[in-house]
């Protein structure tokens, strides 16, 4: 143990303890702009300063670590005078119209500036300014990057694909794309975790929402939303309900009073992704010998772009089967408006999503096989849907819980752990125990699969075959996986692969929480909702039994392959709106 | 009114003149990786504000010419490759047309940019980033960025700090398995760019490198990694080659050196005399990487064709590190004559233990490098009575280190600067009597920023000497590699930057055959460089690592202070014998400089990126 006094107050830490998290046991916040636990220590923004009795310099708290005998003052007037002349500086590099900026009130530097109460200050103002598509999905905003280096950090440390670089030197340090390359070069896999990592608004997802009023306000257009199942564990944060209100009926009569005419639930089409997939993994399953091992899912757009630019050899290993999202699109123009007696030319599809990648899955040319244009017309991130809730003045307090439109709204619990890390996994296994042995597994009986841990993997007996499954959330540790796979030292029937942590709940769509991570406590209320749900088995939901009898026929068969089913080899990578 | 004054400088002149020494520092201690064409702005605006103003093209050029730059990096929409001719065309003019040299050599100095790194222009119009290869070269920590072979230097001048000896001897040969002979020896690239440089001056590296190996006793090398029954062939036992073997056997592969010469150590042992790297402890150095299990074949010379290519069969890959052991001819008349020797002949001799005696005589020795200090200061020390230094340039533009040239005048050799040998005087036997020089004068500056040495009209000077030693440069014995097709056109073996021979599948080369005459820190970095490439080529990869932790930095209180130098033994006892010169610190002068280190691995770019590298 290392003995300190901080402002005046004495305090044993274990060695190694930082002086940020020494203040932080007794009370004190060190604010702090740069700093992201486990990701990022660079001491960068020298907002976290403090003083130590006896040293000249200043030291960063976020990794300067307690030492026997230190004297720390946190906010003596030294600390006082430079932690707001760097937060000046920033200011002065900054784009401060806060107003236009989709992360004011979210924004650490706001509020730090706020909190040290700075109402004017003495330098030029000089943001920088970037030339950017604004049709890309990703976008950044130099003006408001404060180098806090933490979408270097992220896409380097968590998704190991490097997209962002520190460019430069001397006054002309800047983040953008590693080795100045193009975005739509850059082998981005989209998952927007850049994004909910950053402290400003330097980094957002394309804003569809102008787009989403327009076919709102056209009396002619028939808009039906899908709403994805990670949604519903964050859509709450965003406009300020607690959880225990944030439920999934006032989520519906949240996005019913923004003008939709059909409200259905991803959550059924999660189902009809099941039956596929789940199908598809027992015929290949059943003729192992002609194909490569393991099987990987397919509904990540992040894992799909990740697989194709990293693994391109690889790519023939995934699912067929389109993600639900797309399963949907499909369906929406063709069955679904049949069933609502609407012209499929009138229909906007859309779909609300916990993800920045599906704005560029929906765009793939290959995917869309309704004939009726997009399948999907428009993607909103569960951050947009929040901001058109606020913009439509929703009171949270006075939504009523009600039910998703008939029949598409119904889906099983199967289906709402998609949005959790081993969710599809999970999904998959239950149908397919049943598509085997005919009867139905305990539906927990592949809870083996569930937590927040990168990479777990488990072996499950299904009628006498053993099935060895992994599952892995995030692109490094994806990578880590794939390599093993490659050099021989483990193998495996069928992967799941997400490419945010946490799975869709931690998407880089959500609710952004400076300096928390929200997947697993999303991830719970999932699984909660899994519990709960009369149907845990997605081969039970009626919808997706009427939908055979009237209309797929039966999984594999020749409509479903031809609207559910995509080959992926042939997806563009590039980006197109 | 006084019809004239004595102007004596004020306060303020006073304190720029200081900050001209700061800035002088601070540019030494530029790291590698700076963006160019940012560090030609920066320098374009320091010369723009030394314009008098008189003038067109510097008061208004000079500005023109920073802005122009300014676009180029920041990429505006206008720019395009013809900026940066509006770049070219502008500089010319304010060379062309300036008044004085504040104008003209600040033009010059951009125009040397744009055909030095036009390619980052060119990168920075087209992608807004530097060309690769200087983003490559960017570093973090810049002493290990200089060091050829990447050694941890912020790590083991801590653990020195600490009093962890051992530990830091661990910590360097991870990279290195020659501490104690770059403690002697090294030319310390790695204090060039020490940041501490902006301070007050940089660490003495070298000298805390000493400090551990003189404390920390032997230090055993770490365990095997498991036989991989892979074996290879290295042909030279010099400081590449042996590095080779070390890192090779430490990943389970079993080496044989062949060695042509008596004993191994090649120019650490041939080439570097005694009272600067004692053999004894040299050989402790060897010793513990022949206990890993290299087997070694001496006297045994490699030189023709058919038997490199059967090595190539009998092993798995072969590593060809033969050195640069020919010497240079002078090209002068006489040159044949009893009494004219190489440096390199005459430090073989040695090496082998074969000493002449110089006893009374008067020696003149050629050359201006490091090794024509070496063979001046050993023919002190041979009884020599007079040894005359005769360099075609002046005594600043030798590549002797400083401290060599001031070691060699020290003990009684005269430098004499700009006189270029003419012919050799002999008697009728054949012997030296003289040698006749003649004088030069220093003309215009070459390639290398030196002025090129040129005939004076004063008359040809005679040098009475009974011995001369030219020291005017090694090359390689090439005759074998270029029967084999894998010579360069000067001579050297053909070989990348990861030592690979193309041409010769499972070949590998590096050190001074490859790069002709280096230091040994590159030798060694050759040889941990083909260790890992062979390894990879062998179908494995072994990663080096050592278990030692270093402890995490703390910021401190750093005012300026003075470096610890090295002191020698006083020349007059010194130069009668092979003892070694130098002394090491002091425990308290090594633990004064120990804590100069400003710890670059942590503060600075290397919390972020680039910090220590724990393996390779």
């Amino acid at each position: 143990m290392v003995n300190l006094k901080i402002d005046g107050k004495k305090i044993s830490v274990k060695k190694g303890t930082t002086l940020m998290e020494a203040a932080e046991k007794i009370g004190i916040n060190i604010p702090h702009l740069c700093y992201l636990e486990g990701i990022n220590d660079i001491g960068a923004c020298r907002v976290c300063v403090v003083e130590n009795a006896g040293t000249d310099k200043l030291l960063a708290s976020c990794n300067t670590m307690a030492e026997e005998g230190m004297d720390i003052f946190t906010n003596s007037h030294k600390v006082r005078k430079a932690r707001r002349t760097n937060v000046e500086l920033l200011l002065s590099e900054h784009d401060c119209l806060c107003a236009t900026c989709v992360r004011s009130g979210n924004c650490e530097l706001q509020t730090v500036a706020n909190d040290l109460g700075i109402l004017e200050f003495p330098y030029h103002w000089q943001p920088e300014r970037n030339k950017w598509d604004k049709d890309f999905p990703l976008i950044r905003d130099a003006s408001k990057c404060i180098k806090c280096m933490r979408c270097v950090q992220v896409c380097d440390k968590i998704q190991d694909l490097h997209v962002w670089d520190v460019n430069g030197s001397g006054p002309h340090v800047t983040v953008g794309v590693a080795e100045g390359s193009d975005m739509q070069e850059a082998d981005c896999s989209l998952c927007g975790q850049c994004i909910t990592h950053c402290p400003t608004g330097a980094l957002r997802e394309r804003n569809d929402i102008d787009k989403m009023y327009e076919a709102l306000e056209d009396p002619e257009t028939v808009t039906i939303v899908q709403v994805a199942p990670a949604v519903r564990a964050a859509w709450g944060e965003g406009i300020g309900l607690p959880k225990n209100k944030a439920t999934l009926g006032r989520m519906v009569n949240g996005i019913r009073k923004l003008g939709f005419d059909y409200i259905f639930d991803t959550n059924f089409t999660a189902d009809l992704t099941i039956m596929e997939e789940g199908s598809e993994f027992l015929e290949r399953f059943k003729n192992k010998e002609n194909y490569n091992w393991p099987m990987f899912t397919s509904c990540c757009p992040g894992w799909v772009r990740f697989v194709k630019t990293q693994y391109p050899d690889m790519v023939k290993q995934l699912s067929t089967a389109k993600s639900p999202q797309q399963m949907f699109g499909a369906m929406i123009k063709t069955y679904i408006a049949k069933q609502l007696g609407v012209d499929p030319k009138k229909v906007f599809s859309v779909s609300v999503m916990p993800c920045t990648a599906k704005k560029y899955e929906r765009g793939v040319k290959q995917v869309n096989d309704s004939g009726y244009g997009s399948d999907v017309d428009i993607v909103l991130t569960t951050r947009e849907i929040n901001r058109m809730m606020r913009a439509s003045h929703v009171n949270p307090e006075t939504l009523k819980n009600e039910e998703f439109d008939d029949v598409f709204g119904i889906g099983s619990g199967a289906a709402v752990i998609f949005g959790a890390t081993g969710g599809v996994m999970e999904a998959a296994l239950r149908s397919a125990y049943f598509l085997l042995t005919g009867e139905n597994p305990d539906p927990d009986a592949f809870k083996k699969v569930r937590g927040m841990e990168g990479w777990k993997e488990a072996e499950f007996d299904v009628s006498g075959a053993t099935v060895r499954v992994a599952v892995a959330s995030g692109l490094g540790n994806t990578r880590k996986l794939i390599e093993a796979i490659r050099a021989g030292e483990v193998s495996y029937d069928f992967v799941e692969i997400m490419a945010c942590p946490g799975g869709c709940a931690g998407g880089g769509g959500q609710p952004i929480h400076e300096g928390e991570e929200m997947a697993e406590d999303r991830g719970k209320i999932l699984y909660g909702l899994d519990k709960v749900n009369e149907l845990r088995f997605s081969h039970e939901n009626p919808a997706i039994l009427k939908s055979y009898e009237e209309f797929l026929e039966k999984p594999l068969g020749h409509k479903s392959h031809k609207l559910l089913h995509t080959d992926l080899t042939k997806w563009d990578i590039e980006v197109k709106q | 009114m006084s019809r004239l004054d004595i102007k004596s400088q004020d306060q303020a002149q006073i304190v720029v003149e200081s900050l001209y020494e700061d800035m002088e520092r601070r540019v030494a201690a530029s790291h590698p990786g700076l963006c160019p064409v940012d560090t030609a702005a920066a320098f374009l605006r320091l010369s723009h504000g030394q314009s008098c103003g008189k003038c067109t093209p510097c008061r208004v050029g000079l500005e023109q010419l920073e802005n122009l730059i300014d676009d180029v990096l920041d990429g505006g929409k206008d720019v395009t490759k013809n900026t940066i001719d509006v770049i070219r065309t502008t500089a010319e003019s304010i060379r062309d047309s300036s008044d004085c040299a504040i104008g003209f050599e600040a033009a010059n100095m951009v125009l040397k940019g744009l055909d030095g790194f036009l390619e980052d222009y060119i990168s920075h119009v087209e992608k807004g980033v530097c060309a690769s290869n200087i983003r490559e070269y960017s570093e973090a920590i810049p002493c290990v960025g200089l060091c050829p072979a990447r050694v941890d230097i912020p790590g083991y001048v801590s653990l020195v700090l600490e009093g962890r000896y051992k530990d830091a001897v661990k910590l360097i040969k991870k990279d290195n398995p020659f501490p104690t002979a770059c403690a002697l020896v090294c030319e310390h690239p790695c204090e060039n760019r020490c940041r501490r440089t902006m301070i007050d001056a940089p660490i003495n590296i070298r000298g805390l490198k000493r400090f551990a190996v003189d404390n920390s006793g032997k230090v055993e090398p770490p365990q095997k990694a498991e036989s991989t029954g892979k074996k290879i062939a290295v042909i030279g036992g010099g400081p590449s080659g042996l590095t080779a073997a070390y890192y090779l056997s430490l990943m389970g592969h079993k080496v044989k050196i062949f060695e042509k010469r008596k004993f191994l150590g090649g120019m650490l042992r041939y080439g570097i005399p005694s009272y600067r790297l004692p053999r004894e402890r040299l050989q402790e150095e060897i010793d513990i990487i022949l206990s890993l299990g290299v087997d070694v074949e001496l006297e045994t010379d490699i030189s023709k064709p058919e038997e490199v290519k059967k090595l190539k069969k009998d092993y798995d890959a072969v590593y060809i590190a033969v050195g640069a052991h020919a010497f240079q001819s002078l090209g002068i008349k006489g040159e044949d004559s009893r009494g004219v020797l190489s440096a390199v002949e005459m430090l073989r001799a040695i090496g082998d233990g074969n000493m002449i005696s110089l006893e009374g005589k008067t020696v003149s020795v050629i050359g201006g490098g490091n090794v024509a200090m070496d063979v001046a200061r050993t023919a002190r020390r041979l009884g020599a009575k007079e040894v005359n230094i005769l360099y075609r340039r002046r005594r600043s533009d030798m590549t002797a280190l400083n401290e060599e040239i001031e070691g060699a005048i020290a003990e009684g050799c005269e430098v004499v600067e700009l006189k270029a040998p003419s012919r050799i005087e002999t008697d009728k036997d054949g012997n030296v009597k003289a040698i006749w020089v003649k004088p030069q004068i220093p003309g215009e500056l070459d390639k290398s920023g030196r002025p090129r040495p040129c005939d004076s009209t004063a008359p040809e000077e005679r040098y009475e000497s009974d011995f001369v030693i030219s020291a005017i440069g090694q090359k390689i014995e090439a005759g074998t590699f270029d029967k084999l097709g894998i010579a360069t056109d000067r001579g050297r073996v053909s070989a990348d930057e990861a030592c690979i021979v193309s041409k010769l599948k499972g070949v590998f080369a590096g050190g001074d055959c490859v790069t002709g005459p280096a230091t040994a820190i590159r030798s060694i970095a050759a040889g941990k460089t083909a260790a890992a490439n062979i390894d990879e080529y062998l179908g494995y990869h072994h990663e080096i690592s050592v278990d030692v932790e270093v402890s995490h930095a703390k910021q401190a209180n750093r005012p300026p202070m003075g470096r610890i130098q090295m002191r020698e033994r006083p020349s007059a006892s010194r130069r009668k014998d092979f003892e070694e010169i130098e002394e090491g610190m002091t425990l308290e002068e090594a633990m004064q400089e120990a804590s100069r280190c400003l710890r670059c691995d942590h503060f600075g770019m290397g919390s972020f990126k680039g910090g220590r590298e724990q393996k390779w």
